[in-house]
């Protein structure tokens, strides 16, 4: 690991001001980076993926309003510094939407969800073998350098959204719940607050798949919010993995059904495991509306969610996957009861 | 020669373990020296590390409790796991720095002075949940943490709550079986 220096923030103004060198650089090759749970963080700067200069603990900001879990009728407001575990044990979360806590639930192991943050949860970079370990030629990791992944051994790799410069899954499964319940993330920074969709965070990879975020350097997520509507209580999280449990996912769907008897009337669809960014299936949610939920319609919208997958050599089994964790996300949710 | 090898690590190991400071230089990195206090096995610690110190290497290195392992040093094994104000985290994934003011709880810390076994130890030993016993010291705080979390309640989530304990001998069932037995005594206390 090369060196680097260490401070620990006291405040939120500390801690945005202490990122000067702003620059055009995204914040994952900033010379000052702030860290918060460590879990990705330090595993990437023991690998030489990540190379901050000097690192800016957040942990010390004794703000209530990052570690509070904030329920209205409508709305949960999660703080940034809120570690994974808790939002997986919140009571009123598992009730009022298990996507939520079933997408921590079954992420990483409890170890590393009692330490993560939800911040740094959905900043987490790519498991891709070839941006981990550094003697590979990597876009993502050192831009212009070519892609190991493309003719490689790419069994993990994205079949959606991807570009010539890079197919590396974002793996994460948290996010998949987010963007399915069009959550919002508010963000600080030394231009001050603003307020986005979760949805715009990520950017494909394009030719820059080293920008990640729209996030700039000097900018720290404080909160996430993710309105619940009543019928997020009928929506769940499946995960399919190599092995049954502490794997990344081959497959998985966040799915949210507003039900009418049979009949679809708003549908939520979220598919991890399988794309490049956390990834929302609109038009396969279009494609349900209106309509009884059957096996049948389930079907056609996994097709429609997966026409334009672009698969490698060894990642073709991820569309027929794909499409069959969906059918069966969304017929298991509807069968539940609310 | 193991056997001499083990005998003079142990007097060694205990005087590492006594001393409240550890003299040890930052290293040549500059001005990336930080100072660290915490609690170990209730003890208070104060150390000069370099910032890339892991907690992981604080306590083998630094403070001489070789008992946590380092098996993947990626967050990937869990030989690791140590308890962190009570709950249980990979010391690897966690700079010692990050550590200001904290709790921490190793193998070392879990026997009374006495020598009592801690029941989530005696349940390993009763239930031969180990082989080559490396993987143990982490398999054991993670038990406890399993079972404080309230997730030991059958065999399906102490499997899903200890996945992230790998153990290469493969002594799964009887892990499992260890910390059922360890969330009935310490339930009982």
């Amino acid at each position: 690991m090369l060196p680097f220096s260490y401070e620990r923030a006291e405040t939120l103004d500390d801690a945005r001001k202490a990122v000067s060198d702003g620059g055009e650089q995204p914040p994952t090759s900033a010379a000052v980076q702030f860290i918060a749970g460590g879990t990705n963080m330090s595993d990437y700067m023991r690998l030489g993926v990540n190379r901050p200069a000097h690192l800016v603990d957040i942990n010390p900001i004794p703000d209530s309003s990052l570690r509070t879990i904030a329920i209205t009728e409508s709305e949960v407001r999660l703080g940034a510094l809120v570690r994974m575990s808790e939002v997986e044990d919140h009571p009123g979360i598992n009730q009022r939407c298990p996507m939520l806590a079933e997408s921590l639930k079954l992420a990483a192991s409890r170890q590393i969800r009692n330490m993560a943050s939800l911040g740094g949860n959905i900043l987490q970079r790519t498991r891709c073998e070839y941006f981990r370990e550094t003697s590979w030629p990597c876009n993502k990791r050192d831009p212009g350098s070519g892609c190991a992944a493309m003719d490689g051994f790419n069994r993990q790799h994205a079949v959606l959204g991807t570009s010539d410069a890079c197919i590396a899954t974002y793996h994460g499964d948290f996010a998949q719940a987010l963007i399915a319940l069009d959550a919002s993330v508010e963000i600080l920074g030394q231009a001050g607050s603003r307020r986005m969709r979760f949805a715009e965070l990520h950017r494909l990879p394009g030719d820059r798949p080293e920008i990640e975020t729209v996030l700039r350097p000097d900018e720290i997520i404080v909160a996430i919010a993710v309105s619940l509507p009543a019928w997020a209580a009928r929506s769940g999280y499946l995960k399919i993995r190599d092995r049954q449990s502490y794997a990344f996912s081959l497959a998985s769907a966040a799915v949210a059904l507003d039900l009418s008897e049979e009949t679809v009337r708003d549908v939520r669809i979220a598919l991890g495991g399988v794309a490049t960014v956390p990834w929302r299936a609109t038009e396969a949610e279009e494609a349900l509306k209106g309509k009884a939920l059957t096996e049948e319609t389930a079907t056609k919208a996994a097709e429609i969610a997966f026409s334009g997958a672009k698969p490698r050599q060894h990642n073709a089994f991820k569309v027929e996957l794909g499409k069959q964790t969906l059918v069966r996300a969304l017929m298991d949710v509807g069968q539940m009861r609310i | 020669m193991t056997g001499t090898i083990t005998a003079s690590a142990i007097p060694f190991l205990a005087a590492a373990a006594d001393r409240p400071e550890t003299a040890r230089p930052s290293g040549s990195a500059g001005n990336a020296g930080t100072t660290v206090s915490m609690r170990l096995n209730g003890q208070p610690y104060q150390f000069s590390v370099d910032a890339r110190t892991s907690l992981l290497d604080l306590l083998r290195d630094h403070a001489g409790l070789t008992g946590t392992k380092k098996g993947c040093d990626h967050g990937q094994c869990g030989a690791c796991t140590v308890l962190t104000d009570g709950q249980r985290t990979l010391s690897c994934l966690s700079f010692a720095a990050m550590n200001e003011g904290r709790e921490i709880t190793t193998i070392e810390g879990l026997a009374t002075a006495a020598g009592e076994l801690h029941p989530m130890q005696q349940a390993f030993i009763d239930h031969d949940a180990f082989q080559c016993g490396y993987c143990t010291p982490g398999q054991i705080l993670s038990g406890i943490g399993c079972v404080k979390e309230g997730r030991a309640d059958n065999d399906a989530d102490i499997r899903e709550y200890m996945s992230g304990n790998l153990c290469r001998c493969a002594a799964y069932p009887n892990i499992v079986a260890a910390v059922k037995q360890a969330r009935h005594e310490m339930e009982k206390a």
